[in-house]
């Protein structure tokens, strides 16, 4: 009831005095937790620490710069190892992901009460652990290597290929695919002519940002022994090497400036 | 030869869309279906192939009871029935060619349609009916850079090259220009008398229908409640179909209004030219953008 009569006059609000004071409220109880996280954090930090840390960080950099250029030959396999974790495990849950998408969406299912929750299952378990913690468990069950790195960022990218595709699914035009089903064709060639030409703009750019996040995901992967460049990174802390780290840094942005311009590429090609 | 018998739908919303509908199409008959938003005229025409499942009753297709078909005899039975949409329908990113081709879907294997191998009689079939429609320069051209008009050309060449016996058409002018329209209207029912199809046209314009079409139903709520010629259609016989309205403007004059449009000076020959130029402009647009 936003209307209400007062002197004769219609008066129009935007919300009643009932939701308004659940608004309010809500802000109320934010604001008091807000305060009160605030003080804990507050109690468990070690204040002399964060004050001289400024003096910490300029020392840090001071040590970080030059980099040691003649370093780099070391890091392109580790770099190039990288790429590949990235690209391979992007091409395997792509391909993994592609059929789940049509069993998850709601419009290609064979199964709503059966497929479709399964699909659904594998969607979510795989988004809801991050590729570093796939990462650490596959060291553990494969070893170490560049395969534990594959398989973490395929393990990972499933559910986000899976999660969008079937999404994209969803919103097709069915009425195109009305007229492929009024034609006669069979189930497949529906697919085939009905649905595939719609999402595959969807398909493509869904798999090539995948591919560009997982160049950035890849390269942190090596900290927990899965390959690629960040084994060299943890190697350089542990040393101290601050100004291989920073060569390994560079190194990083400039890769990952790479993949976002080639990505960038495709998807206006696609679009 | 299509023969419906005593149809009824009702959705699971509880809306009865058709109560007990019976009519015949004789072969080679063509039945435009008036009646106003809402009367089932689209649920009707989508029950016989289907994609509407019906609740009760017969619908008889050369002796063939399609409701109670299985889903293999079903798209069997659906080859022989081609369908032309009101929003065309054509699969967006394809080419225009492929979009004609997908008509035959019913009678190539899987493989065949996934590499674009389609029989070589089939191809010169697609290539004539292109010719026919008027579009045979736009085969290799995608659906979403053709018009409205041209886009239905293509819906009807799809249909077409499935060979059908009967035509079932759902609001082919609604989204058309009225020059487009009455061009698309008169290819749909030259199309039908050459071929001798039977078709049934749901269509929004009155006197659109009555100038093209020889037969009429009009459908209220469900049910038929006119049946006949273009001429019976009286204020009366409208006002009962879609209420009470001014229809003096909409009912036909005696006269010969049909000869006069019959060799009017429109024809089918002069494909929009604006829009041929506009789409040779976008291919060369889309050239230059490739250098």
């Amino acid at each position: 009831m936003p209307t209400r009569t007062l002197n004769g006059t219609k008066v129009w609000q935007r919300r009643d005095r009932a939701t308004q004071f659940r608004i309010w409220l809500g802000w109320l109880i934010g604001t008091a937790v807000f305060l009160y996280c605030w003080r804990i954090i507050s109690e468990n930090t070690e204040w002399e620490f964060v004050q001289d840390a400024h003096i910490q960080a300029l020392d840090m950099a001071s040590r970080m710069v030059p980099p040691r250029w003649s370093y780099t030959p070391t890091i392109l396999r580790p770099l190039w190892d990288t790429i590949n974790i990235a690209t391979l495990g992007t091409v395997c849950a792509v391909a993994i992901a592609t059929p789940v998408a049509f069993l998850a969406a709601r419009n290609t299912t064979p199964s709503l009460l059966v497929a479709r929750p399964l699909a659904l299952m594998i969607v979510v378990s795989s988004r809801s652990i991050n590729s570093l913690i796939w990462a650490l468990m596959l060291v553990l069950i494969m070893g170490p290597g560049v395969v534990a790195g594959i398989v973490a960022i395929t393990l990972r990218s499933i559910g986000f290929v899976g999660k969008l595709l079937y999404e994209a699914i969803e919103e097709i035009d069915e009425r195109q695919v009305e007229a492929i089903i009024a034609t006669g064709a069979s189930r497949p060639q529906v697919l085939l002519y009905g649905i595939v030409p719609q999402i595959l703009p969807a398909f493509a750019g869904i798999s090539v940002y995948r591919w560009d996040i997982n160049i950035r995901e890849s390269t942190v992967l090596g900290l927990v022994g899965a390959g690629g460049i960040g084994l060299e990174l943890q190697a350089s802390v542990n040393i101290l090497a601050w100004n291989q780290v920073t060569l390994i840094f560079i190194a990083i942005l400039g890769s990952v400036v790479l993949s976002e311009w080639v990505s960038a590429k495709i998807r206006h090609a696609i679009i | 030869m299509l023969k419906i018998e005593n149809l009824t739908k009702r959705y699971p919303t509880g809306d009865l869309a058709l109560n007990g509908v019976s009519l015949e199409v004789a072969k080679g008959e063509v039945v435009a279906l008036i009646g106003p938003s809402g009367a089932g005229k689209s649920t009707l025409i989508r029950t016989i192939n289907r994609l509407v499942e019906p609740t009760s009753g017969r619908i008889l297709l050369n002796g063939v009871n399609l409701p109670s078909l299985g889903s293999r005899a079903l798209r069997r039975a659906r080859r022989t029935i081609g369908m032309i949409f009101q929003e065309f329908a054509l699969v967006e990113r394809l080419t225009v060619m492929e979009n004609v081709l997908s008509g035959q879907l019913g009678y190539v294997s899987f493989w065949r349609s996934l590499i674009r191998k389609f029989p070589q009689s089939i191809i010169d079939e697609a290539f004539r009916l292109l010719e026919r429609v008027g579009l045979e320069e736009f085969y290799d051209k995608r659906a979403d850079a053709l018009s409205g008009g041209q886009r239905q050309r293509v819906g009807i060449a799809r249909a077409l090259l499935q060979n059908p016996e009967i035509l079932l058409v759902d609001e082919p002018t609604a989204s058309l220009d009225p020059k487009t329209s009455r061009q698309i209207m008169r290819l749909i029912t030259e199309l039908t008398s050459e071929r001798g199809l039977g078709a049934i046209i749901n269509i929004h314009d009155v006197p659109l229908a009555m100038l093209f079409v020889k037969r009429i139903v009009g459908l209220r709520q469900g049910e038929i409640v006119y049946d006949g010629d273009p001429d019976g259609l009286t204020s009366e016989r409208l006002t009962d179909i879609y209420g009470e309205e001014d229809w003096t403007a909409t009912v036909r004059k005696k006269g010969s209004d049909q000869e006069e449009e019959d060799n009017g000076e429109e024809n089918d020959d002069d494909l929009p030219q604006a829009a041929m130029s506009l789409s040779r402009r976008e291919a060369a647009g889309r050239q230059a953008g490739r250098k």
